[in-house]
């Protein structure tokens, strides 16, 4: 049997999409961790800005698999993969991603992309000093950062939402929305 | 820039704006107090609970106050000050609050784990 055994997959455009911007995702979080922060927390989340461009041009599905595939494959390369920082990370993107799943149904005249951002950015600091509180440090003490988390959040996600408006703005005539699934 | 934000955004940003500073001004603030220090003279009378509604009679030289404690907080519900200072004061909650009857020589003083500030000059 000396015959080379080869396997392929098959793979749909939606997939190489979705792995294109999980790449880019990933490229976002791993650059951001470089970046010292005054507050283990306290982080921009650029990656989150393709995973509102996502939601808004190719759907709940596709944001769900590109933040996801951004939190397993950004901290298998940050080593960080199982350890408590990849749960709350997780459980961040969890959470703002169910916020997001509901947040997407406002009124879209009167709520854009920042909308979106803002609560999804409050959502996951939510989210993960929930899990931190429940797993990590069971202590009201840590409600004495919320205020500063609560900051943190409102700032970079109202930046993240105007870099999204903004993108979203400017792909309106390139980037052809909710792209159909037979294009090649 | 500015256009790219819709109406609902700002609504957004402000309600998040709002919900930021009442978590400042409701987590950060001092701790809240446990006990009651009741004194007469520069004397310690009374060390009273909060977690207890009750009334309390302090004897001074010109006749008797009555701190009341409720519902954790505490206030000089009588006194026989001409001024009534200290009755005007109200409820105190916070450690470190204090009301001073100054002709009665009572003081009512909240402590807690922590104070809000360790002295207070006008």
């Amino acid at each position: 049997m000396s015959e080379k055994m080869q396997v392929s997959i098959q793979t749909t455009p939606e997939d190489h999409r979705i792995a294109q911007l999980s790449a880019f995702a990933i490229g976002l979080s791993v650059m951001e961790a470089v970046i010292p922060s005054p507050l283990p927390g306290i982080k921009p989340g650029l990656a989150n800005i393709v995973t509102l461009l996502v939601l808004e041009r190719f759907g709940l599905r596709a944001a769900v698999w590109v933040s996801l595939l951004r939190v397993v494959a950004g901290s298998l390369i940050l080593g960080t993969f199982l350890s408590p920082s990849f749960v709350l990370s997780f459980s961040g993107a969890a959470a703002s991603l169910a916020a997001l799943a509901l947040a997407r149904h406002l009124p879209r005249s009167w709520f854009g992309a920042i909308s979106l951002s803002i609560i999804a950015a409050f959502v996951h600091i939510a989210g993960q000093m929930a899990v931190v509180y429940l797993w990590l440090i069971p202590h009201a003490g840590i409600l004495y950062l919320a205020p500063i988390f609560a900051a943190a959040a409102l700032l970079f996600g109202t930046v993240n939402g105007l870099i999204t408006a903004k993108l979203l703005a400017d792909g309106e005539n390139t980037i052809p929305a909710r792209t159909p699934k037979t294009q090649p | 820039m500015l256009q790219l934000i819709k109406t609902g955004d700002w609504l957004i940003l402000f309600a998040g704006m709002i919900f930021t500073a009442w978590l400042f001004a409701t987590l950060w603030q001092g701790h809240a107090a446990d006990k009651a220090v009741v004194r007469s003279g520069g004397k310690v009378v009374a060390e009273l609970s909060l977690s207890e509604n009750r009334s309390f009679l302090a004897r001074g030289p010109l006749g008797t106050s009555r701190i009341e404690i409720r519902n954790r907080r505490a206030r000089v519900a009588e006194d026989p000050s001409p001024r009534q200072y200290c009755v005007k004061q109200g409820w105190l909650s916070q450690a470190g609050e204090a009301a001073l009857c100054l002709p009665n020589q009572i003081s009512l003083e909240l402590t807690g784990a922590k104070k809000l500030y360790d002295s207070l000059s006008y």
